[in-house]
């Protein structure tokens, strides 16, 4: 199981502004290893953040975004102590899912 | 210990509501795991077939996106990218690098009451044509900017 996510929610006026960073290799399928061997893709292919039942991000990833992907984004509607919950799922068919409480 | 414990209760949790779903017809078996995930845009080679496999027939150049993102990145393997946009309606904002292998990076796709606004890093194998991507109003407009790299990303 991947390690956890480091979530930060803050209230920034109305809304609520996420940055999140994902442990991942995020391997591209392009590299070799010192054997001359390709090492296979692993990457994060869905992350999805909801808040309240609502999904205020959904993204698809290809093997291009970097390790340890970082997203930064703001929505509106949060409030102080609600949740915001992130999911990934790699193609590996790996997941992980954290949540986070939203700060004043 | 305990932490692992949790999650491996919550992976069952979720693969029994993910089996529920099949066995009520409500997903097909391949999509339960993997999610939508559009393959054929993530292996599209340029600007203008990637824009294809994504549905559109085509994208206008328009001057409310911005994308920030340094002009020289030294470091191909993490070069921050930030797009924002003043388009209403939009829907979905999609980063692409025209000279890595495949075009599209990612794709973000914004609900209402999320601002047009993202920022990710990514991996650039070469200086490149960094392409931002949006669709508004049922339409793909779109933004470039040039993005020099020091040390490839993508090497190895």
């Amino acid at each position: 199981m991947a390690d956890p996510m480091r979530i930060r929610a803050n209230m920034v006026g109305d809304k609520v502004e996420v940055k999140v960073l994902i442990a991942h290799e995020m391997e591209t399928g392009l590299r070799k290893d010192a054997n001359g061997n390709t090492i296979p893709a692993h990457f994060i292919r869905n992350v999805t953040v909801t808040h309240s039942g609502k999904t205020v991000l959904s993204a698809q990833w290809g093997t291009s975004v970097s390790r340890n992907p970082f997203v930064h984004f703001r929505f509106k509607g949060g409030k102080p102590g609600e949740k915001v919950t992130i999911t990934w799922i790699d193609n590996g068919g790996d997941k992980r899912t954290d949540e986070a409480n939203i700060a004043a | 210990m305990d932490s692992k414990r949790r999650d491996v209760l919550k992976a069952g949790g979720g693969a029994s509501v993910l089996a529920l779903a099949v066995a009520a017809g409500l997903l097909k078996p391949g999509e339960a795991l993997a999610q939508e995930w559009n393959k054929s845009a993530f292996d599209a080679k340029t600007f203008a077939d990637t824009v294809k496999a994504l549905g559109g027939g085509g994208s206008t150049e328009s001057k409310d996106i911005q994308i920030t993102a340094p002009e020289i990145a030294e470091n191909g393997a993490v070069v921050p990218i930030s797009v924002e946009t003043k388009l209403p309606k939009t829907r979905s904002i999609a980063i692409m690098i025209e000279k890595n292998p495949n075009a599209l990076s990612a794709n973000f796709d914004i609900p209402d009451g999320t601002d047009p606004f993202v920022t990710t890093r990514i991996k650039m194998a070469q200086t490149s044509n960094v392409y931002a991507l949006v669709k508004a109003d049922g339409k793909y407009f779109h933004a470039v900017k040039e993005i020099k790299v020091t040390i490839g990303g993508c090497g190895g």
